[in-house]
């Protein structure tokens, strides 16, 4: 999370409204570990990662949704291997479950 | 620190809710609240644990913290200060190795008893350049040393290294590593069991500093440097010119 600190502080400042991605749990072969982190504001603005780039359009959607307050804060699971996937998935053949939420905190 | 959040919970229970989030700080009391008491003092407890680590993972637990079950996944992520690595030695080595440690997240500290070298001018990457005797520095943080702590000795001179060799491998650091030539590295570890190291003691350090990839400019050197400590660290085996023979540099 230490990477997109500033970030957020700047978009804050400004009056914009942020969700976090963070991944929590990555099965088989995953770019980033849990942790990584991706941050997304009301102006469709983005900072940080959460897997080596295969995803990040996915999460983009979620995030202004959660802002948009049309999806509750929950946890969104990528990959091939689970019945619930997304249909965008990880090259590398994991699987990635990411924590999405508000940054009212 | 470690941050606590609540990602999953029983959908019949509404005290339980996604996002819900308790901060947890050794030796202070823990901030906010999961949603249950039992399960905040338990999710605090292990939390220490695993900050302690520096681990970031999700958990199971029960409604109230009961173990091996689960209804609720708690995401811990722990906020480690970041791995320090200590350079003896204001040398041109030294800048190109303090910009590929701030790439890998060290916090950097630059010693070298002479002033007119070591100054934040020359190192403006270094979070602290210090002017002292290494094993007089190290005598202060060296206690402080951890195993994702380095030291990386460039000074290549008996009258410096010898005794900050000395006093590194009295820490627990997880790295040492000695610049050198061949030569230089077999007079110095001669000087060094004089001064009293071990076999095992001398055998920690990693000299000629670095892996045997041909490097030649202070920017491979950096780069063959952070990659040994890398291997190290994750037990990976490289070629480290410690253990290889033949020229350093390709010619």
């Amino acid at each position: 999370m230490r990477e997109v600190i500033n970030d957020i502080e700047r978009w804050r400042k400004a009056g914009k409204r942020v969700a976090i991605a963070r991944v929590v749990d990555v099965e088989g072969s995953g770019p980033r570990d849990p942790g990584a982190t991706m941050v997304v504001n009301d102006a469709g603005e983005v900072a940080g990662s959460v897997s080596g780039g295969c995803v990040e359009g996915a999460v983009l959607m979620e995030a202004l949704s959660v802002l948009e307050g049309t999806r509750q804060p929950g946890v969104i699971t990528f990959g091939y291997s689970d019945d619930e996937a997304f249909a965008v998935g990880l090259t590398c053949g994991g699987t990635l479950h990411l924590f999405i939420e508000e940054l009212n905190w | 620190m470690a941050l606590a959040t609540l990602i999953e919970g029983p959908a019949d229970t509404p005290n339980l809710l996604p996002g819900a989030k308790l901060l947890i700080r050794p030796g202070l009391p823990a901030m906010g609240s999961l949603g249950d008491a039992e399960l905040d003092r338990v999710v605090a407890r292990d939390s220490e644990g695993e900050l302690a680590s520096g681990l970031t993972s999700t958990r199971h637990y029960g409604a109230h913290g009961e173990a091996r079950e689960e209804a609720v996944r708690i995401f811990v992520e722990s906020f480690a200060p970041p791995p320090r690595m200590v350079i003896f030695g204001a040398v041109d080595f030294t800048a190109a190795l303090v910009r590929a440690a701030k790439l890998l997240g060290y916090r950097v500290t630059v010693c070298d008893a002479r002033p007119v070298f070591a100054t934040t001018q020359r190192f403006p990457l270094a979070d602290d350049v210090v002017n002292d005797w290494p094993d007089r520095h190290l005598s202060v943080v060296g206690p402080s040393l951890g195993a994702s702590d380095v030291i990386c000795v460039l000074t290549h001179d008996p009258k410096f290294d010898v005794p900050a060799i000395v006093s590194a491998v009295a820490t627990n650091a997880g790295y040492i590593g000695a610049m050198g030539s061949r030569k230089t590295t077999d007079k110095r570890n001669v000087r060094l069991r004089e001064a009293g190291l071990t076999d095992e003691q001398v055998e920690r350090v990693m000299g000629p500093i670095g892996i045997d990839i041909g490097a030649r400019t202070p920017e491979e050197t950096a780069i063959s440097i952070v990659a040994e400590i890398i291997a190290l660290r994750t037990g990976r085996p490289v070629a480290s010119l410690r253990d290889t023979d033949g020229a350093l540099h390709r010619r």
